[in-house]
């Protein structure tokens, strides 16, 4: 079923914020297999001359995804999780982000779109990050594409 | 490991190439531990039977677990300072016992309010030759 454009363009999410929590950036440079001690030991990372461990940079996105229940959306808008994929990631950095800071995520739905004869359709999320002074960290813009059933 | 200073704008030129970085084999634990790190918990990622019923023959990899990869190159050129954007097209699926080979090359030079710049065009292939990102970054040279 389309996704119903007149309520969801333009679709701004509830704010959420997070703390950049220590142990979650140790446990994603484990995931990822990041070997630069910079991004989970905070002793290596004041050596190079960082306040905190740093956010590495695909990593905003999980905290923007962080919101309870990150795939209320998606069931708000009727969309099958099993159909998704993720089609494009975009950030803009604007300040570093280290563990200890507060970041809060603004998100909107900004553009829906389809493909195909509707067999393949998009939305785009743009996201403003801003930190606990209410500096503009990063901004974040994903394409979600959803592969209806024909 | 991660670049620890700036490319320089004198020596930067347009056709440089950027170490590749190949990641590991991508494993059943690899994606566990990445749905746990990045919250993300679809479990088409995580649970076959899931996978299956949806109609697909396994498991595959979160697409930003593919653009960390892609990332790992990128901070082996610039440190991440010097990363003023970074983004991405998922152009394929990534399945299980793949590995990505992470690729980039300086496409151009500029300056934006006074600061030199070089746009990257990067490149995510898997182990079965399969283009999987399509990227372009933007760093900032001393």
């Amino acid at each position: 079923m389309p996704i119903d454009r007149k309520k969801f363009l333009g679709y701004e999410l509830p704010a959420h914020s997070m703390t950049v929590d220590a142990w979650r950036l140790r446990f994603f440079a484990k995931a990822i297999g990041e070997t630069d001690p910079v991004y989970s030991d905070l002793a290596a990372a004041k050596a190079a001359g960082h306040p905190n461990i740093p956010l590495p940079p695909t990593m905003i996105f999980c905290l923007e995804q962080g919101r309870p229940n990150a795939y209320k959306l998606m069931d708000d808008m009727g969309v099958d999780i099993s159909r998704i994929l993720h089609g494009e990631q975009h950030f803009e950095y604007h300040k570093p982000v280290y563990a200890g800071d507060t970041l809060t995520f603004v998100t909107k739905i900004t553009d829906i779109y389809d493909k195909k004869g509707g067999a393949l359709e998009f939305f785009v999320r743009s996201t403003r990050v801003t930190n606990q002074t209410g500096a503009l960290v990063a901004e974040n813009r994903g394409v979600v594409v959803i592969r209806n059933l024909g | 490991m991660t670049a620890k200073s700036q490319p320089k704008a004198a020596t930067v030129k347009v056709g440089d190439a950027i170490a590749p970085f190949t990641s590991a084999p991508i494993t059943r634990t690899t994606l566990a531990l990445y749905a746990g790190a990045s919250g993300d918990h679809n479990p088409m990622h995580i649970d076959i039977d899931f996978a299956k019923a949806a109609g697909e023959s396994d498991v595959f990899a979160h697409g930003m677990l593919n653009m960390a990869y892609l990332s790992r190159a990128l901070l082996g050129y610039a440190p991440q300072s010097a990363i003023r954007s970074f983004g991405v097209r998922f152009q394929s699926i990534v399945r299980v016992g793949e590995h990505l080979t992470c690729t980039g090359k300086v496409i151009e030079l500029f300056e934006v309010h006074g600061e030199r710049r070089a746009k990257l065009d990067l490149t995510a292939t898997t182990s079965s030759g399969t283009m999987a990102l399509k990227g372009e970054a933007v760093v900032a040279l001393g």
